[in-house]
């Protein structure tokens, strides 16, 4: 029980991305692997699907790749495993030190525009992990998303380290630091591509499945309600296929716009969503029977509630992009929320009336 | 990729310019290039407001009202009557980065 103790107190707990430690003139620091393991692996993945993003994380502090020295380079990091699995990944091969911020677990770029990648959280750990002793250079590279949170002219005033901008991408560190610590156009500009839009959509697609439950509920009891009660058989039959047509809205939205972005004319995150919600209709209402194509209200509620929709959640998107900015997407708001309420509000009305007529009333 | 026109909020007094560089070294859209020892712009609507430009100008050539780009951010802004932040932590807007 007492050595139980003493260990416990003793022994700092290793991380498993932990390869070895290293002693430096202020104490021994981990030596981390450019390999990836199995649960790193999986680690990026569950990551991605959103399953435990919000507490990715690893210690703040500095770490160690290869065989570092006095003279080698610095790469700050986030405390975002994935960012830092990612950074160690293209290192393989350096000799280098890796030092990560607290950034509550969150990505760079992200961390710098909430302030938790930041200046301060910068001289306060280079402070608290010796950096001045653990080399006798004074440049520091940080990444260039972290630019958007990092005054580099401060840091230099209060440590005496010069900071570079290295590139936007892990990848390139290695030509990047062949050049001489010179980037060229193509490393510092952030990119879209293809790939980068698929990984986004599952995020995409959770949080506006999350809210589907609403939408069914309510299209079922409005199928449903009769002058007698909610039935169970009328809300099944009616509202079916329009449960159908929701998840092809936000399979629109939240799947096809994102990764069709550069195809779909217009510049409007909300009229790219319009669009192929529009289209996904045109493909999906005639595999309908009299069920929505019989009653003109249904079909001109249909029409205008679903693309509506699928423009709604485009406009998501915006938060995952790498192109859009504040201004802009303030602009499409403010036409786009009173168009979308009013085409709720009208579609809405149009489900009453055929209920109404439906009840026999008029 | 580009966005929106005339929207940005981007403002640079070339008179200013030191020609350090930095904003060349930090905009990840391209939005400057040096040309005479001196920032220039090539296309303000590759900006989306980021603010690593004016955060790293020293000598108070560059200013943007940075923000985030994402409805979700915007929205609980709007509805909560605070600044739009990305919010990556919390579950409002869980879409966000």
């Amino acid at each position: 029980m007492q050595t139980m103790q003493t260990l416990k107190f003793v022994k700092k707990e290793v991380p498993h991305y932990a390869a070895g430690e290293i002693s430096t003139p202020v104490g021994n620091v981990f030596r981390v692997s450019s390999d990836w393991s199995r649960a790193d692996y999986w680690g990026m993945i569950k990551s991605r699907v959103g399953a435990f993003r919000m507490n990715y994380a690893v210690a703040p502090g500095l770490y160690a790749v290869g065989e570092p020295t006095k003279g080698s380079d610095i790469f700050v990091s986030a405390n975002y495993k994935l960012s830092f699995d990612i950074l160690r990944r293209e290192l393989k091969g350096f000799n280098a030190w890796v030092l990560v911020l607290d950034t509550k677990s969150i990505n760079v770029w992200c961390a710098a525009g909430k302030g938790t990648f930041s200046t301060n959280e910068l001289i306060s750990r280079m402070a608290a992990v010796k950096l001045d002793i653990v080399v006798t250079h004074r440049r520091i590279i940080v990444p260039q998303l972290g630019a958007v949170g990092v005054n580099a002219a401060e840091v230099q005033k209060k440590t005496g380290f010069r900071v570079f901008f290295g590139p936007v991408q892990a990848k390139d560190i290695p030509s990047y630091v062949k050049a001489g610590y010179k980037k060229t156009k193509e490393m510092s500009t952030i990119r879209f591509p293809i790939l980068d839009r698929i990984i986004l959509t599952p995020m995409e697609v959770n949080p506006a499945m999350k809210k589907f439950p609403w939408f069914a509920g309510g299209v079922l009891i409005l199928f449903g309600l009769q002058p007698s009660g909610v039935l169970f058989r009328n809300a099944w039959s009616g509202g079916m296929p329009f449960l159908a047509l929701g998840l092809n809205t936000v399979l629109a939205g939240a799947f096809l716009t994102p990764v069709l972005l550069p195809f779909v004319p217009f510049r409007s995150f909300a009229i790219k969503g319009w669009i192929i919600g529009l289209l996904s209709m045109a493909v999906v209402v005639p595999l309908f029977g009299p069920a929505v194509r019989g009653n003109i209200l249904l079909l001109i509620a249909s029409w205008l509630f679903f693309p509506a929709m699928s423009s709604y959640i485009a406009l998501q998107f915006t938060g995952s992009t790498t192109f859009t900015g504040m201004s802009g997407v303030k602009k499409e708001l403010k036409i786009g929320i009173p168009l979308y309420l009013s085409v709720a509000g009208i579609s809405l009305v149009l489900m009453m009336v055929y209920k109404i007529r439906e009840w026999g009333i008029l | 990729m580009k966005y929106l026109v005339n929207v940005t909020t981007l403002q640079y007094s070339s008179d200013k310019c030191a020609g350090c560089g930095r904003c060349v070294e930090v905009c990840p859209r391209g939005v400057f290039e040096m040309r005479d020892k001196r920032a220039t712009i090539t296309d303000s609507d590759l900006c989306m407001e980021c603010g690593a430009c004016a955060k790293n100008c020293d000598f108070g050539a560059l200013s943007v009202n940075a923000g985030v780009g994402c409805a979700a951010a915007i929205i609980t802004g709007l509805l909560t009557g605070s600044e739009p932040t990305c919010g990556c932590s919390d579950s409002v807007s869980g879409s966000c980065c």
